[in-house]
């Protein structure tokens, strides 16, 4: 099949694919880059227009932004919320999913207070103010509760459940167990995998995440490392001042490596994950667009 | 099945298709789904608390809330604040540049999936096919602090672009960042760049559908590669492409908050300054709550007659509907 195509074929697969390739360049060039440039030594970075591949690699960006205090304070923080949340997260969901999936007094009432959500937000300011009256404002928990849940999620986890095989289930509650031993013994075992799923969905989404901590943490010990990135990179705002000391260094690495360092240290848990990620995406778009 | 007709009141709670009892009957039955009602609760509570009270605190849209009065004791103000919506002539520039921002993304960056979703199609070699996927797929997995943080070092006055174009052209630095005329493009591009490939999954899952057969009778009837694009690719994406537009028109007040606070610097707000931002900007930071919130509410609003319009609209091009 492949050999009867004719030539022009040929040269419209060729081209095609060459194309492809160059888009995947433009995806993955500024990360190759960052990588070097900041690794990067200040005299070659500045004399240099482009920089694809430096004569000597130097670890001083890694050294001055690993020494930072607040840098460091800031990846703490962002891993705490990130781990809780996810668990905290995908529990609710789980649990609450699992509750509509079955055919519980009131279901499609609750269903549709849950697909509300999606045509009608609350707006930002109302919002803001229940966190606030909640007591969660300059709490790591402003970050976790107030989007704990998406409906989203929900929906896509609810839809599974109901997939689940129901023989086990019936079996159980024949050998007597109640709805909330079948939830914890049969069907979280049972959905592990997805559970995975969305929990790498969760904590990308949490890690990510800048809109939540601009808004409702304004006590600098508790910025998460979106912010403190903004700040170096974007504000370009040199409130590392502490870093430079620690680092114990007396020229501190020009802001462009630092901050290209910053901003990979960053995107590297991302980068563990995606393969991961990658496994389950496709399948929990399409199951999004199943409908009721 | 004939097991399960043996114990009708095991499966009872299992079986949608329960037959209407006798109101009495409904305590029993809560009390037999306590423990579904006990894994509900949690998420319920969530849902009243963060996400409906907030609705129902859209009320101070019709107040001039104040922080010492509250909720019950502010002054009713009607529609004061809406009037101010449309005579304000900040409000209205904040519309337009939603409105172009949305539209320009639309005609911009909507088509480029599609492209690409058809470019991935054609490649012969599966290997080659997922590589590109997954690299493509990669930015969506992005903070936008990230991707503007790059953004930003890679356009800076003395960054490797301006260095590029100074040495190559002799051109006098680009203040991409600061300069006016350059926000909207750098915005659509960035779009483009970091979700134009995740854009593409839901074309390709359309084209999966396609059978190899037709593609093969086409040749043999002897349509080149373009007209086998036109007459069958094209074709089985139109209903899909039909649905996401109409879908992407009811949400044409949303442009991403985090992406345009994040560009935005005092140069550019003229221009940059959308609905989201202005709500944030008036209401956290200058703490005029209710006009913020009765902005937010008109949005809401707007955005809950589009997608309900949207969703007709497409049940009469002969699809199902969104939901």
């Amino acid at each position: 099949m492949l050999n009867s195509r004719k030539p022009s074929e040929k040269i419209v697969d060729m081209t095609n694919v060459i194309l492809l390739a160059l888009i995947a360049l433009t995806m993955l060039f500024p990360f190759y880059y960052m990588f070097v440039v900041s690794f990067a030594t200040y005299e070659e970075f500045v004399k240099t227009d482009l920089l694809l591949f430096p004569k000597t690699w130097v670890l001083d960006a890694y050294e001055y932004i690993l020494g930072s205090k607040e840098f460091i304070r800031s990846l703490g923080v962002t891993i705490y919320v990130t781990v809780v949340g996810t668990l905290v997260s995908l529990m609710l969901t789980a649990m609450m999913a699992y509750a509509l999936s079955r055919n519980i007094l009131g279901q499609k009432f609750y269903v549709f207070l849950v697909l509300f959500t999606f045509v009608f937000g609350a707006g930002m300011i109302p919002t803001y103010m229940i966190v606030q009256a909640t007591g969660l404002m300059d709490s790591l928990w402003a970050l976790i509760i107030p989007g704990a849940i998406s409906s989203f999620n929900l929906i896509v986890m609810r839809q599974f459940f109901m997939g689940l095989p129901m023989d086990l289930t019936e079996a159980a509650i024949i050998d007597g167990a109640n709805d909330l031993q079948i939830f914890s013994k049969i069907i979280l075992p049972l959905s592990k995998p997805a559970l995975a799923a969305f929990g790498l969905f969760y904590a990308v989404g949490i890690w990510n995440s800048y809109f939540t901590a601009l808004l409702y943490l304004s006590d600098p010990a508790k910025w998460t490392v979106q912010v403190v990135l903004r700040q170096i990179v974007i504000l370009n705002q040199g409130n590392l001042l502490d870093a430079g000391m620690q680092a114990g260094m007396d020229n501190p690495p020009p802001a462009e490596t630092v901050g290209m360092a910053a901003i990979l240290i960053a995107t590297i848990p991302i980068l563990i994950v995606y393969p991961f990620l990658q496994k389950h995406f496709a399948k929990g778009v399409m199951l999004g667009s199943v409908k009721e | 099945m004939e097991d399960l007709q043996r114990t009708p009141e095991l499966i009872g709670d299992l079986n949608t298709n329960v037959t209407i009892q006798p109101k009495k009957s409904i305590l029993k039955r809560m009390w037999k789904e306590r423990y579904l009602y006990l894994l509900l609760l949690p998420g319920l509570l969530y849902f009243i608390i963060y996400r409906y009270i907030p609705m129902a605190g859209n009320i101070i849209a019709f107040q001039d809330f104040s922080a010492f009065q509250g909720f019950f004791n502010s002054e009713w103000v009607g529609l004061k604040h809406f009037r101010t919506i449309f005579e304000d002539q900040e409000v209205i520039r904040v519309l337009w540049n939603t409105l172009s921002l949305s539209f320009l993304q639309i005609i911009f960056a909507f088509p480029i999936s599609i492209i690409l979703a058809i470019m991935l199609n054609e490649v012969r070699s599966s290997i080659y096919k997922r590589v590109i996927q997954s690299i493509v797929y990669l930015p969506h997995f992005l903070s936008w602090v990230v991707v503007i943080g790059i953004v930003t070092i890679l356009l800076k006055s003395d960054g490797i672009v301006n260095k590029i174009i100074g040495s190559a052209f002799g051109m006098e630095p680009i203040a991409f960042l600061q300069d006016p005329s350059w926000f909207m493009p750098l915005v659509i591009l960035e779009v483009i760049w970091k979700e134009s490939g995740w854009g593409t999954i839901i074309f390709l899952a359309a084209l999966s559908g396609i059978s190899p057969s037709l593609y093969e009778a086409a040749a043999v009837d002897g349509a080149n590669r373009w007209q086998q694009i036109w007459h069958i690719t094209l074709p089985a994406l139109k209903s899909t492409i039909i649905i996401l537009l109409i879908l992407r028109l009811g949400s044409v007040l949303d442009v991403g908050f985090e992406q345009i606070y994040l560009m935005l610097t005092p140069f550019t707000m003229e221009v940059g300054n959308v609905l989201d931002t202005f709500v944030y900007l008036k209401g956290i930071q200058n703490s005029d709550f209710s006009f913020a919130t009765a902005v937010g509410l008109f949005k809401s609003v707007i955005g809950l007659i589009l997608i309900v319009g949207a969703n007709r609209l497409a049940k009469r091009f002969g699809d199902q509907g969104v939901y």
